[in-house]
């Protein structure tokens, strides 16, 4: 086995990397623009449960739609290449980080926000002082859950011509070349793992010292 | 320093909690508010630093409407204690007692200064305990520090809810006793709401006992125990207190 990943690795070596290097840019760049919707739109939805409920609701639709099927429906308006598999795959990454945005918030006890307010917070200082950093710990979860799963995502984008490791899976499952499947996969996969890691360790970093469980 | 002018909280399920409630807090008064749960202590309490807006009436500090005030200025001249503590635990406890200092954009120095000379104030060296952490302090030292938070920029007004109240018997006592020292010391009006006859007879200038909303009898604490407005009154300070009371009086 390990031979076999030698030999493959010798013979697809410069596409792999190059797979590799799209793929990192795909999933990195749409958890990226993810955030940069779902946190703010998380915040934006704490005082109002009346349109958290929808809000939530829908996102989670999106989630459902199978991922082939989303990038055939966004084919018209965007076409192919690397700007509709962006746009797909930052969909997908909205819920867990909006979800986790959202009720990490709601769940910063009470006590804290009465004792913030009740010192003369504003809205917006209650929020930076005391709200998001105890919600900081979920929020990160939600952003590992987010990227570990686009990353396996990504892979279909190579359907619609974004490129990525989905790119030599596809081209080894037309050609049959079990090999070129695997130089694919596999890197998919180690890559997973690796984010999954960076981010838990991060995660761990950002965590305020005092709600540290050592 | 405190009045309430009629002052009533309708909540909006229908609930009365508090009915024209009029009272005038004297400055410098240590003010206990008691009575048993759902007697409306807290919510008067709450509705001083606008956590809860009453429903009519009106209540003054200094001379001033506060609903004519940006509740959150208001709040940061107001010392506010709560039973929970609420110690932020992402901080470290200086930045828990300069919390206010903070939001009021005081200099690092001056902060640093105040920090000092608060935990000082009850006995708690800064070299040891300002960068530790609420969870790594006990329920007692943390409440201390819960007090010197509201203290931090000397509002002359301090309120607490049932501050001593989730502290075990021998620690409350110490704080009872610290917490009467100190507020001597500083001279700060203060209202407190309890539901413990001890601690309001031990503490109080003045006690107001509420019942459903309203009050029954407001007086010092020997007036309570001497001339009980009612039945209501005399049940609710028992009459093993009252023996207990009169006896260390006479001592």
């Amino acid at each position: 086995m390990n031979i076999e990943l030698f030999e493959i690795w010798a013979k697809h070596g410069d596409t792999m990397l190059k797979a590799l290097g799209e793929h990192v840019f795909l999933a990195v760049t749409a958890v990226f623009l993810g955030m940069l919707v779902a946190i703010p739109l998380g915040i934006w939805l704490v005082d109002r449960d009346r349109y958290a409920k929808y809000v939530l609701g829908g996102v989670g639709v999106i989630q459902t739609i199978p991922s082939l099927a989303l990038f055939g429906l966004v084919l018209p308006f965007l076409g192919i290449g690397t700007r509709p598999a962006l746009f797909v795959l930052m969909l997908y990454s909205i819920l867990p980080i909006l979800r986790n945005t959202y009720t990490g918030i709601k769940e910063v006890s009470p006590v804290y926000v009465e004792a913030g307010k009740g010192m003369g917070m504003s809205r917006f200082q209650l929020l930076g002082y005391v709200e998001l950093p105890l919600a900081l710990p979920v929020i990160m979860a939600g952003i590992r859950i987010s990227i570990v799963y686009i990353i396996a995502w990504a892979t279909l984008a190579a359907a619609i011509g974004a490129g990525g490791l989905g790119d030599l899976i596809f081209g080894g499952i037309a050609v049959y070349d079990y090999d070129l499947i695997m130089a694919g996969a596999v890197p998919a996969a180690i890559l997973a793992l690796v984010a999954s890691w960076l981010l838990g360790a991060l995660e761990k970093v950002v965590t305020p010292k005092g709600i540290r469980r050592s | 320093m405190v009045i309430f002018d009629r002052v009533s909280k309708q909540y909006e399920d229908g609930h009365e909690a508090v009915k024209e409630f009029s009272l005038e807090v004297k400055d410098g008064e240590f003010l206990v508010m008691i009575g048993p749960s759902g007697c409306g202590k807290t919510t008067t309490l709450k509705m001083v630093n606008r956590l809860i807006e009453p429903t009519s009436g009106t209540i003054y500090i200094g001379q001033k409407d506060i609903t004519k005030e940006d509740p959150v200025k208001l709040r940061r001249e107001i010392g506010y204690v709560i039973q929970d503590i609420g110690l932020f635990p992402n901080m470290a406890i200086e930045q828990n007692i300069d919390i206010v200092p903070r939001l009021l954009g005081w200099s690092k120095e001056k902060r640093k200064q105040r920090v000092d000379e608060l935990l000082s104030l009850v006995e708690m060296d800064p070299e040891v305990y300002a960068k530790r952490y609420p969870s790594e302090l006990s329920g007692g030292q943390q409440q201390r520090i819960g007090v010197l938070r509201a203290l931090a920029v000397e509002p002359p007004l301090i309120l607490m809810d049932e501050p001593f109240g989730a502290l075990d018997p021998i620690t409350r006592d110490n704080l009872q006793e610290e917490f009467k020292v100190l507020q001597k010391k500083l001279n700060k009006t203060i209202i407190f709401v309890t539901h413990d006859m001890d601690e309001a007879l031990k503490l109080a200038d003045r006690i107001v006992l509420m019942k459903d909303g309203e009050i029954v009898q407001v007086g010092s604490p020997d007036e309570l125990v001497n001339s009980p407005a009612d039945e209501f009154v005399s049940t609710f300070i028992g009459s093993s207190r009252m023996e207990n009371y009169k006896r260390s009086e006479t001592r």
